[in-house]
Protein backbone atom coordinates (compact mmCIF):
# COMPACT_ATOMS: atom_id res chain seq x y z
CA UNK A 1 0.00 0.00 0.00
CA UNK A 2 2.70 2.37 0.66
CA UNK A 3 4.40 1.42 -1.84
CA UNK A 4 1.74 1.87 -4.27
CA UNK A 5 0.87 6.13 -2.34
CA UNK A 6 4.64 7.06 -3.66
CA UNK A 7 4.02 5.50 -6.94
CA UNK A 8 0.80 7.04 -8.12
CA UNK A 9 1.96 10.12 -6.25
CA UNK A 10 5.32 9.91 -8.26
CA UNK A 11 3.78 9.44 -11.01
CA UNK A 12 1.25 12.03 -11.13
CA UNK A 13 3.51 14.88 -10.04
CA UNK A 14 6.00 13.29 -12.64
CA UNK A 15 3.22 13.56 -15.40
CA UNK A 16 2.64 17.40 -14.65
CA UNK A 17 6.26 17.68 -15.46
CA UNK A 18 5.88 15.40 -18.77
CA UNK A 19 2.88 17.94 -19.72
CA UNK A 20 4.72 21.04 -19.14
CA UNK A 21 7.50 19.31 -21.68
CA UNK A 22 4.11 19.28 -23.74
CA UNK A 23 3.66 22.88 -23.10
CA UNK A 24 7.21 23.48 -24.16
CA UNK A 25 6.36 21.98 -27.69
CA UNK A 26 3.59 23.56 -28.41
CA UNK A 27 3.76 26.85 -31.07
CA UNK A 28 -0.04 27.52 -31.58
CA UNK A 29 -1.62 29.63 -29.33
CA UNK A 30 -4.98 27.60 -29.19
CA UNK A 31 -2.88 24.18 -28.80
CA UNK A 32 -1.06 25.65 -25.92
CA UNK A 33 -4.09 26.39 -23.94
CA UNK A 34 -5.57 23.14 -24.63
CA UNK A 35 -2.60 21.66 -23.11
CA UNK A 36 -2.94 24.46 -19.93
CA UNK A 37 -6.14 22.54 -19.55
CA UNK A 38 -4.70 18.99 -19.37
CA UNK A 39 -1.28 20.50 -17.10
CA UNK A 40 -4.82 21.69 -14.69
CA UNK A 41 -6.33 18.40 -15.03
CA UNK A 42 -3.25 16.84 -14.27
CA UNK A 43 -2.62 19.05 -10.96
CA UNK A 44 -6.59 18.16 -9.98
CA UNK A 45 -6.02 14.55 -9.97
CA UNK A 46 -2.58 14.85 -7.96
CA UNK A 47 -3.88 17.25 -5.40
CA UNK A 48 -6.66 15.19 -4.83
CA UNK A 49 -4.42 11.97 -4.74
CA UNK A 50 -2.49 14.16 -1.78
CA UNK A 51 -5.98 14.52 -0.12
CA UNK A 52 -6.55 11.34 0.20
CA UNK A 53 -3.14 10.31 1.12
CA UNK A 54 -2.51 12.58 3.53
CA UNK A 55 -6.60 12.24 4.85
CA UNK A 56 -6.83 16.04 4.43
CA UNK A 57 -9.98 17.14 3.18
CA UNK A 58 -9.28 20.70 2.84
CA UNK A 59 -7.20 19.52 -0.25
CA UNK A 60 -10.17 18.46 -2.16
CA UNK A 61 -11.38 22.06 -2.02
CA UNK A 62 -7.76 22.65 -3.65
CA UNK A 63 -8.34 20.27 -6.57
CA UNK A 64 -12.17 21.54 -6.83
CA UNK A 65 -10.61 25.06 -6.85
CA UNK A 66 -7.62 24.02 -9.53
CA UNK A 67 -10.30 22.23 -11.80
CA UNK A 68 -12.80 24.72 -11.78
CA UNK A 69 -10.66 27.80 -12.47
CA UNK A 70 -7.71 26.56 -13.99
CA UNK A 71 -8.59 23.38 -15.89
CA UNK A 72 -12.40 25.31 -17.16
CA UNK A 73 -12.84 28.98 -16.77
CA UNK A 74 -9.41 30.02 -17.71
CA UNK A 75 -8.85 28.50 -20.64
CA UNK A 76 -11.83 29.17 -21.86
CA UNK A 77 -11.83 32.56 -21.53
CA UNK A 78 -8.59 32.73 -23.18
CA UNK A 79 -9.36 30.88 -26.18
CA UNK A 80 -12.48 33.10 -26.07
CA UNK A 81 -9.95 36.66 -25.94
CA UNK A 82 -7.66 34.75 -28.67
CA UNK A 83 -10.44 34.84 -30.93
CA UNK A 84 -11.62 37.84 -29.97
CA UNK A 85 -8.28 39.30 -30.95
CA UNK A 86 -7.87 36.92 -33.96
CA UNK A 87 -4.66 35.85 -32.90
CA UNK A 88 -5.07 32.92 -32.29
CA UNK A 89 -3.63 31.28 -35.83
CA UNK A 90 -0.38 32.60 -35.06
CA UNK A 91 3.03 31.06 -34.11
CA UNK A 92 4.92 32.72 -31.62
CA UNK A 93 8.15 30.96 -29.96
CA UNK A 94 11.16 33.51 -29.97
CA UNK A 95 14.03 30.19 -30.28
CA UNK A 96 13.48 26.58 -31.68
CA UNK A 97 11.72 24.17 -29.73
CA UNK A 98 14.70 22.29 -30.07
CA UNK A 99 17.28 24.36 -27.67
CA UNK A 100 13.77 25.33 -25.19
CA UNK A 101 13.40 21.56 -24.81
CA UNK A 102 17.06 21.28 -23.96
CA UNK A 103 16.87 24.31 -21.59
CA UNK A 104 13.65 22.73 -20.02
CA UNK A 105 16.01 18.92 -19.42
CA UNK A 106 18.47 21.19 -17.81
CA UNK A 107 16.59 23.10 -15.36
CA UNK A 108 14.61 19.93 -14.77
CA UNK A 109 18.11 18.32 -13.82
CA UNK A 110 18.99 21.44 -11.56
CA UNK A 111 15.76 21.28 -9.46
CA UNK A 112 16.45 17.66 -8.96
CA UNK A 113 19.99 18.06 -8.40
CA UNK A 114 18.88 21.15 -6.10
CA UNK A 115 15.72 19.78 -4.23
CA UNK A 116 17.81 16.26 -3.30
CA UNK A 117 20.19 18.25 -2.06
CA UNK A 118 19.19 20.53 0.35
CA UNK A 119 16.20 17.70 1.50
CA UNK A 120 18.36 14.85 2.50
CA UNK A 121 16.07 14.04 5.52
CA UNK A 122 12.41 15.08 4.62
CA UNK A 123 9.83 12.60 3.69
CA UNK A 124 10.39 10.82 0.27
CA UNK A 125 7.05 11.89 -0.53
CA UNK A 126 7.22 15.12 -0.10
CA UNK A 127 10.87 15.21 -1.29
CA UNK A 128 10.09 13.70 -4.75
CA UNK A 129 7.26 16.29 -4.68
CA UNK A 130 8.97 19.42 -4.27
CA UNK A 131 11.82 17.96 -7.01
CA UNK A 132 8.80 17.93 -9.38
CA UNK A 133 7.55 20.79 -8.19
CA UNK A 134 11.00 23.23 -8.48
CA UNK A 135 10.90 21.58 -11.89
CA UNK A 136 7.52 22.77 -13.22
CA UNK A 137 8.02 26.35 -11.86
CA UNK A 138 11.26 26.36 -13.72
CA UNK A 139 9.66 25.17 -16.92
CA UNK A 140 6.67 27.74 -16.40
CA UNK A 141 9.18 30.78 -16.50
CA UNK A 142 10.69 29.04 -19.86
CA UNK A 143 7.36 28.95 -21.56
CA UNK A 144 7.30 32.99 -20.63
CA UNK A 145 10.18 33.45 -21.38
CA UNK A 146 9.85 31.81 -24.82
CA UNK A 147 6.83 32.94 -25.40
CA UNK A 148 6.68 36.34 -27.56
CA UNK A 149 2.98 36.96 -27.12
CA UNK A 150 1.31 38.14 -23.85
CA UNK A 151 -1.51 35.56 -24.49
CA UNK A 152 1.45 32.70 -24.62
CA UNK A 153 3.48 34.13 -21.16
CA UNK A 154 0.16 34.32 -19.23
CA UNK A 155 -0.29 30.69 -19.88
CA UNK A 156 3.07 30.36 -18.47
CA UNK A 157 2.77 32.08 -15.22
CA UNK A 158 -0.60 30.43 -14.73
CA UNK A 159 1.30 26.56 -15.28
CA UNK A 160 4.03 28.12 -13.33
CA UNK A 161 1.36 28.32 -10.02
CA UNK A 162 0.10 25.11 -10.96
CA UNK A 163 4.06 24.15 -9.73
CA UNK A 164 3.34 26.38 -6.74
CA UNK A 165 0.08 24.47 -6.10
CA UNK A 166 1.97 20.84 -6.53
CA UNK A 167 4.75 22.34 -4.01
CA UNK A 168 2.08 22.89 -1.09
CA UNK A 169 0.39 20.06 -1.73
CA UNK A 170 3.50 18.13 -1.45
CA UNK A 171 4.32 19.42 1.92
CA UNK A 172 2.04 18.71 5.05
CA UNK A 173 0.11 21.14 6.70
CA UNK A 174 -0.67 23.84 4.61
CA UNK A 175 -3.09 25.64 5.67
CA UNK A 176 -6.27 26.50 3.75
CA UNK A 177 -6.49 30.23 3.90
CA UNK A 178 -3.04 30.58 2.25
CA UNK A 179 -4.53 28.24 -0.36
CA UNK A 180 -7.54 30.41 -1.01
CA UNK A 181 -5.55 33.38 -1.38
CA UNK A 182 -3.52 32.12 -3.20
CA UNK A 183 -5.87 30.96 -5.97
CA UNK A 184 -7.88 33.92 -5.61
CA UNK A 185 -5.00 36.13 -6.63
CA UNK A 186 -4.08 34.24 -9.35
CA UNK A 187 -7.51 34.57 -10.80
CA UNK A 188 -7.13 38.33 -9.90
CA UNK A 189 -3.79 38.42 -11.34
CA UNK A 190 -5.58 36.41 -14.63
CA UNK A 191 -8.10 39.11 -14.47
CA UNK A 192 -6.14 41.88 -14.81
CA UNK A 193 -3.70 40.61 -17.38
CA UNK A 194 -6.81 40.29 -19.43
CA UNK A 195 -7.27 43.85 -19.71
CA UNK A 196 -4.04 44.45 -20.13
CA UNK A 197 -3.85 42.31 -23.07
CA UNK A 198 -6.61 44.45 -24.61
CA UNK A 199 -5.39 48.22 -23.09
CA UNK A 200 -2.24 46.55 -25.23
CA UNK A 201 -3.92 45.42 -28.09
CA UNK A 202 -5.80 49.18 -28.21
CA UNK A 203 -2.54 51.35 -28.10
CA UNK A 204 -0.06 49.26 -30.19
CA UNK A 205 -2.50 46.97 -32.80
CA UNK A 206 -0.42 43.62 -31.76
CA UNK A 207 -0.07 41.94 -28.62
CA UNK A 208 3.80 41.07 -29.32
CA UNK A 209 5.59 42.24 -26.78
CA UNK A 210 8.51 43.21 -28.59
CA UNK A 211 6.51 46.37 -29.80
CA UNK A 212 6.89 47.46 -26.53
CA UNK A 213 10.38 47.63 -26.50
CA UNK A 214 10.57 50.59 -28.55
CA UNK A 215 8.87 52.64 -25.52
CA UNK A 216 11.32 51.96 -23.40
CA UNK A 217 12.75 55.03 -21.71
CA UNK A 218 16.92 53.98 -22.07
CA UNK A 219 16.66 53.33 -25.55
CA UNK A 220 16.36 57.04 -27.18
CA UNK B 1 13.57 -34.39 -26.50
CA UNK B 2 13.16 -30.95 -24.42
CA UNK B 3 15.76 -29.85 -26.85
CA UNK B 4 13.29 -30.49 -29.90
CA UNK B 5 10.13 -28.97 -28.37
CA UNK B 6 11.91 -25.72 -27.48
CA UNK B 7 13.43 -25.85 -30.80
CA UNK B 8 9.50 -26.22 -31.83
CA UNK B 9 8.43 -23.47 -29.71
CA UNK B 10 10.97 -21.12 -30.87
CA UNK B 11 10.24 -22.19 -34.75
CA UNK B 12 6.26 -21.45 -33.71
CA UNK B 13 7.36 -17.91 -32.87
CA UNK B 14 9.05 -16.95 -35.73
CA UNK B 15 6.30 -18.80 -38.26
CA UNK B 16 3.70 -16.72 -36.19
CA UNK B 17 5.30 -13.35 -36.48
CA UNK B 18 5.67 -14.14 -40.35
CA UNK B 19 2.03 -15.15 -40.67
CA UNK B 20 0.30 -12.38 -38.58
CA UNK B 21 2.37 -9.44 -40.21
CA UNK B 22 0.14 -8.99 -42.60
CA UNK B 23 -2.99 -9.64 -41.01
CA UNK B 24 -1.83 -6.77 -38.52
CA UNK B 25 -1.00 -4.25 -41.39
CA UNK B 26 -4.84 -5.08 -42.64
CA UNK B 27 -6.21 -5.06 -39.92
CA UNK B 28 -4.72 -1.07 -39.07
CA UNK B 29 -5.76 -0.36 -42.94
CA UNK B 30 -9.43 -1.53 -41.94
CA UNK B 31 -9.96 -0.02 -39.04
CA UNK B 32 -8.55 3.47 -40.63
CA UNK B 33 -10.83 2.53 -43.59
CA UNK B 34 -14.00 2.44 -41.41
CA UNK B 35 -13.18 5.23 -39.49
CA UNK B 36 -12.93 7.44 -42.45
CA UNK B 37 -16.50 5.99 -43.06
CA UNK B 38 -15.23 4.05 -46.54
CA UNK B 39 -15.82 -0.15 -46.91
CA UNK B 40 -11.56 -0.33 -46.97
CA UNK B 41 -10.59 -3.55 -48.86
CA UNK B 42 -10.82 -7.39 -46.48
CA UNK B 43 -8.53 -7.91 -44.10
CA UNK B 44 -6.98 -10.15 -45.67
CA UNK B 45 -5.92 -8.12 -48.76
CA UNK B 46 -2.13 -8.16 -47.88
CA UNK B 47 -1.59 -11.70 -48.33
CA UNK B 48 -3.21 -11.33 -51.74
CA UNK B 49 -1.19 -8.52 -52.59
CA UNK B 50 1.94 -10.52 -51.49
CA UNK B 51 1.01 -14.13 -53.59
CA UNK B 52 0.00 -11.64 -56.87
CA UNK B 53 3.40 -9.51 -56.37
CA UNK B 54 5.54 -13.04 -55.77
CA UNK B 55 3.53 -14.49 -59.15
CA UNK B 56 4.72 -11.44 -61.48
CA UNK B 57 8.09 -10.93 -63.14
CA UNK B 58 10.54 -9.02 -61.57
CA UNK B 59 11.68 -6.06 -63.76
CA UNK B 60 14.92 -4.75 -62.76
CA UNK B 61 16.78 -1.44 -63.84
CA UNK B 62 19.64 -1.71 -66.69
CA UNK B 63 22.77 -0.38 -64.28
CA UNK B 64 21.21 -1.89 -60.95
CA UNK B 65 24.10 -4.09 -59.72
CA UNK B 66 23.60 -6.93 -57.54
CA UNK B 67 23.16 -4.99 -54.41
CA UNK B 68 19.88 -4.31 -55.85
CA UNK B 69 19.02 -7.78 -56.10
CA UNK B 70 20.30 -9.00 -52.48
CA UNK B 71 18.88 -5.53 -50.42
CA UNK B 72 15.51 -7.13 -50.61
CA UNK B 73 16.24 -10.49 -49.29
CA UNK B 74 19.04 -9.14 -46.67
CA UNK B 75 16.10 -6.75 -45.57
CA UNK B 76 14.09 -9.06 -45.04
CA UNK B 77 15.80 -11.55 -43.08
CA UNK B 78 17.28 -9.29 -40.60
CA UNK B 79 14.03 -7.76 -40.21
CA UNK B 80 12.08 -10.97 -39.64
CA UNK B 81 15.40 -12.15 -37.32
CA UNK B 82 14.70 -9.21 -34.92
CA UNK B 83 11.12 -9.99 -34.64
CA UNK B 84 11.76 -13.29 -33.92
CA UNK B 85 13.60 -12.44 -30.86
CA UNK B 86 10.73 -10.24 -29.62
CA UNK B 87 8.96 -12.18 -26.53
CA UNK B 88 5.72 -12.11 -28.34
CA UNK B 89 3.35 -14.98 -26.33
CA UNK B 90 6.73 -16.46 -24.14
CA UNK B 91 9.60 -15.45 -22.76
CA UNK B 92 13.06 -17.61 -22.11
CA UNK B 93 12.73 -19.27 -25.46
CA UNK B 94 15.78 -21.12 -27.07
CA UNK B 95 17.25 -17.73 -28.41
CA UNK B 96 16.42 -15.32 -26.12
CA UNK B 97 19.81 -15.37 -24.90
CA UNK B 98 20.78 -13.66 -28.08
CA UNK B 99 17.30 -11.10 -27.64
CA UNK B 100 19.26 -8.14 -26.62
CA UNK B 101 17.43 -5.18 -27.15
CA UNK B 102 20.87 -3.37 -28.79
CA UNK B 103 21.21 -6.30 -31.37
CA UNK B 104 17.46 -5.66 -32.22
CA UNK B 105 18.37 -1.89 -32.84
CA UNK B 106 21.66 -2.88 -34.65
CA UNK B 107 19.68 -5.48 -37.16
CA UNK B 108 16.97 -3.32 -37.86
CA UNK B 109 19.59 -0.47 -38.48
CA UNK B 110 21.70 -2.83 -40.97
CA UNK B 111 18.76 -3.36 -42.40
CA UNK B 112 17.96 0.01 -42.96
CA UNK B 113 21.52 0.70 -44.48
CA UNK B 114 21.21 -1.57 -46.93
CA UNK B 115 17.36 -0.29 -48.23
CA UNK B 116 19.12 3.13 -48.43
CA UNK B 117 22.31 2.03 -50.20
CA UNK B 118 19.32 0.17 -52.77
CA UNK B 119 17.58 3.36 -52.76
CA UNK B 120 20.24 5.18 -54.64
CA UNK B 121 21.99 2.06 -56.63
CA UNK B 122 19.74 2.76 -59.45
CA UNK B 123 20.71 6.48 -59.64
CA UNK B 124 16.90 7.80 -60.05
CA UNK B 125 16.35 11.40 -57.95
CA UNK B 126 13.29 9.86 -55.93
CA UNK B 127 15.59 6.93 -54.97
CA UNK B 128 18.19 9.45 -53.62
CA UNK B 129 15.39 11.76 -51.75
CA UNK B 130 13.90 8.76 -50.10
CA UNK B 131 17.43 7.26 -49.17
CA UNK B 132 18.65 10.62 -47.52
CA UNK B 133 15.31 11.40 -45.76
CA UNK B 134 15.33 7.91 -44.40
CA UNK B 135 19.22 8.26 -43.16
CA UNK B 136 18.01 11.98 -41.25
CA UNK B 137 14.98 10.19 -39.45
CA UNK B 138 17.14 7.44 -38.48
CA UNK B 139 20.13 9.37 -37.18
CA UNK B 140 17.51 11.34 -34.61
CA UNK B 141 14.95 7.89 -34.22
CA UNK B 142 18.40 6.00 -32.84
CA UNK B 143 19.37 8.28 -30.51
CA UNK B 144 16.40 8.33 -28.62
CA UNK B 145 15.79 4.32 -29.04
CA UNK B 146 19.43 3.44 -27.51
CA UNK B 147 17.89 6.71 -24.39
CA UNK B 148 14.73 4.28 -23.97
CA UNK B 149 16.74 1.12 -23.96
CA UNK B 150 19.44 3.02 -21.61
CA UNK B 151 16.14 3.59 -19.00
CA UNK B 152 14.53 0.28 -19.19
CA UNK B 153 18.30 -1.55 -18.64
CA UNK B 154 18.23 0.87 -15.51
CA UNK B 155 14.82 -0.43 -14.38
CA UNK B 156 15.23 -3.92 -15.22
CA UNK B 157 19.38 -4.77 -14.91
CA UNK B 158 19.57 -5.96 -17.95
CA UNK B 159 19.09 -4.91 -21.98
CA UNK B 160 17.81 -8.58 -22.47
CA UNK B 161 14.26 -8.60 -23.51
CA UNK B 162 12.89 -11.39 -22.00
CA UNK B 163 14.39 -10.36 -18.40
CA UNK B 164 13.22 -6.83 -18.88
CA UNK B 165 9.56 -8.30 -20.01
CA UNK B 166 10.08 -11.09 -17.02
CA UNK B 167 10.87 -8.01 -14.37
CA UNK B 168 8.70 -5.44 -15.15
CA UNK B 169 5.75 -8.20 -15.21
CA UNK B 170 6.61 -8.63 -11.72
CA UNK B 171 5.67 -7.19 -8.53
CA UNK B 172 8.70 -5.30 -7.31
CA UNK B 173 8.62 -2.39 -10.32
CA UNK B 174 5.56 -0.22 -9.42
CA UNK B 175 4.46 2.69 -11.52
CA UNK B 176 7.59 4.63 -12.59
CA UNK B 177 7.86 8.32 -13.89
CA UNK B 178 10.78 6.99 -16.08
CA UNK B 179 9.06 4.18 -17.54
CA UNK B 180 6.10 6.22 -18.65
CA UNK B 181 8.25 8.94 -19.78
CA UNK B 182 10.10 5.60 -22.22
CA UNK B 183 6.92 4.82 -23.00
CA UNK B 184 5.78 8.00 -24.41
CA UNK B 185 9.03 8.00 -26.42
CA UNK B 186 9.15 4.88 -27.48
CA UNK B 187 5.32 5.34 -29.25
CA UNK B 188 7.30 8.41 -30.76
CA UNK B 189 9.90 6.41 -32.07
CA UNK B 190 8.03 3.54 -33.61
CA UNK B 191 6.05 5.75 -35.70
CA UNK B 192 8.93 7.38 -37.05
CA UNK B 193 10.76 4.13 -38.12
CA UNK B 194 7.72 2.69 -39.29
CA UNK B 195 6.75 5.56 -41.10
CA UNK B 196 3.36 5.83 -39.73
CA UNK B 197 1.19 9.42 -40.38
CA UNK B 198 2.85 12.38 -39.02
CA UNK B 199 6.25 11.03 -40.24
CA UNK B 200 5.60 9.41 -43.59
CA UNK B 201 2.45 8.28 -45.08
CA UNK B 202 3.00 4.70 -46.33
CA UNK B 203 -0.33 4.45 -48.69
CA UNK B 204 0.67 7.57 -50.60
CA UNK B 205 2.94 7.93 -53.89
CA UNK B 206 2.81 11.59 -53.46
CA UNK B 207 6.39 12.37 -54.66
CA UNK B 208 6.91 15.44 -52.39
CA UNK B 209 6.10 13.81 -49.73
CA UNK B 210 7.48 10.10 -49.46
CA UNK B 211 9.93 8.66 -47.62
CA UNK B 212 10.13 4.88 -47.62
CA UNK B 213 8.00 4.90 -51.05
CA UNK B 214 10.55 7.42 -52.57
CA UNK B 215 13.15 4.93 -52.47
CA UNK B 216 11.70 1.00 -52.79
CA UNK B 217 10.42 3.13 -56.08
CA UNK B 218 12.38 0.68 -58.40
CA UNK B 219 11.37 -2.44 -57.11
CA UNK B 220 8.83 -4.88 -58.35
CA UNK B 221 7.55 -8.53 -58.43
CA UNK B 222 9.21 -10.65 -55.98
CA UNK B 223 11.55 -8.52 -54.40
CA UNK B 224 9.28 -6.07 -53.72
CA UNK B 225 7.01 -8.43 -52.42
CA UNK B 226 10.09 -8.83 -49.83
CA UNK B 227 9.87 -5.38 -49.13
CA UNK B 228 6.41 -5.06 -48.08
CA UNK B 229 6.72 -8.40 -46.24
CA UNK B 230 9.55 -7.14 -44.53
CA UNK B 231 7.51 -3.37 -43.64
CA UNK B 232 4.96 -5.69 -42.07
CA UNK B 233 7.02 -7.52 -40.05
CA UNK B 234 8.76 -4.35 -38.58
CA UNK B 235 5.34 -2.95 -37.84
CA UNK B 236 4.68 -6.22 -36.15
CA UNK B 237 7.75 -6.19 -34.12
CA UNK B 238 7.22 -2.21 -32.92
CA UNK B 239 4.02 -3.31 -31.42
CA UNK B 240 5.08 -6.73 -30.05
CA UNK B 241 7.81 -4.99 -28.37
CA UNK B 242 5.70 -2.40 -26.41
CA UNK B 243 3.38 -4.67 -25.74
CA UNK B 244 6.03 -6.84 -24.43
CA UNK B 245 7.55 -4.25 -22.02
CA UNK B 246 4.83 -2.23 -21.01
CA UNK B 247 2.04 -4.45 -21.19
CA UNK B 248 3.72 -7.96 -19.88
CA UNK B 249 1.25 -9.09 -18.79
CA UNK B 250 0.16 -12.96 -19.99
CA UNK B 251 3.28 -14.06 -21.12
CA UNK B 252 4.53 -17.47 -20.24
CA UNK B 253 7.34 -16.77 -18.26
CA UNK B 254 10.84 -19.05 -18.19
CA UNK B 255 9.16 -21.70 -15.98
CA UNK B 256 6.50 -22.73 -18.40
CA UNK B 257 3.30 -23.32 -18.18
CA UNK B 258 0.48 -25.81 -18.59
CA UNK B 259 -1.15 -26.20 -21.72
CA UNK B 260 -3.79 -23.29 -20.58
CA UNK B 261 -1.32 -20.59 -19.76
CA UNK B 262 0.19 -21.19 -23.59
CA UNK B 263 -3.38 -20.59 -24.91
CA UNK B 264 -4.45 -17.75 -22.59
CA UNK B 265 -0.91 -16.06 -23.53
CA UNK B 266 -1.31 -16.78 -27.29
CA UNK B 267 -5.23 -14.93 -27.00
CA UNK B 268 -3.49 -12.43 -24.84
CA UNK B 269 -0.83 -11.76 -27.59
CA UNK B 270 -3.76 -11.37 -30.06
CA UNK B 271 -5.41 -8.79 -28.27
CA UNK B 272 -2.78 -6.36 -27.37
CA UNK B 273 -2.05 -6.53 -31.28
CA UNK B 274 -5.45 -5.87 -31.64
CA UNK B 275 -5.92 -3.04 -29.04
CA UNK B 276 -2.46 -1.52 -30.37
CA UNK B 277 -3.71 -1.82 -34.37
CA UNK B 278 -6.71 0.10 -33.48
CA UNK B 279 -4.61 2.51 -31.53
CA UNK B 280 -2.23 3.41 -34.14
CA UNK B 281 -5.40 3.37 -36.98
CA UNK B 282 -7.04 6.43 -34.35
CA UNK B 283 -4.27 8.25 -34.07
CA UNK B 284 -3.15 8.05 -38.01
CA UNK B 285 -6.90 9.16 -38.75
CA UNK B 286 -6.51 11.86 -36.25
CA UNK B 287 -3.55 13.89 -37.09
CA UNK B 288 -2.09 15.54 -40.19
CA UNK B 289 0.84 14.50 -41.52
CA UNK B 290 3.67 16.97 -40.58
CA UNK B 291 6.45 18.68 -43.22
CA UNK B 292 9.72 17.19 -43.29
CA UNK B 293 11.38 19.79 -41.65
CA UNK B 294 9.48 19.61 -38.40
CA UNK B 295 10.68 15.62 -37.82
CA UNK B 296 14.09 16.55 -36.34
CA UNK B 297 11.40 18.66 -33.40
CA UNK B 298 9.35 15.44 -33.29
CA UNK B 299 12.06 12.78 -32.66
CA UNK B 300 14.03 15.62 -31.11
CA UNK B 301 11.37 15.79 -28.12
CA UNK B 302 11.47 11.86 -27.78
CA UNK B 303 15.17 12.04 -27.47
CA UNK B 304 14.79 14.14 -24.63
CA UNK B 305 11.60 12.46 -22.62
CA UNK B 306 14.48 9.44 -23.70
CA UNK B 307 17.32 11.29 -21.54
CA UNK B 308 14.82 12.63 -18.83
CA UNK B 309 13.70 9.19 -18.05
CA UNK B 310 17.30 7.97 -17.67
CA UNK B 311 18.07 11.29 -15.89
CA UNK B 312 14.86 10.62 -13.39
CA UNK B 313 16.27 7.55 -12.55
CA UNK B 314 19.48 7.94 -12.19
CA UNK B 315 18.51 11.11 -9.40
CA UNK B 316 16.00 8.70 -7.94
CA UNK B 317 18.57 5.91 -7.41
CA UNK B 318 20.59 8.46 -4.99
CA UNK B 319 17.60 8.78 -2.85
Amino acid sequence: MDRLVFDVAHMLAGGLVLVSFVMLYQDRLTALLKVYALHALVLTASVAWQAFVQDAPHLYITAAIALAFKAVVIPVALLRIIRRLGIHREIETVVGIGPTMLAGMALVALSMVVMLRVTPDADPLAREDLAFALAVVLLGMLTMVTRRNAVGQVVGFMALENGLVLAATGAKGMPLVVEISVAFSILIAFIVIGIFLFRIRERFDTVDVQALDRFRGDRR
Amino acid sequence: MAMILELLVQGAQMALVLLLAPLLTGFVRQVKARLLRRRGPSILQPYRDLARLLRKEAVLAENASWLFRATPYLVFAATWVAAALVPTFATGLIFSWTADLIAIIALLASARFFLALAGMDVGTSFGGIGSSREVMIASLAEPAMIMIVFTLALVAGSTQLSTVATVLAGPEVGLRVSLGLALVALVMVAIAENGRIPIDNPATHLELTMVHEAMVLEYSGRHLAMIELAAAIKLLLYVSLIAAVFAPWGIVPASGGGAGAWVAALLAYAAKLAVGGFLLALFETSIAKMRVFRVPDFLGAALMLGLLGTLLLFVSRSL
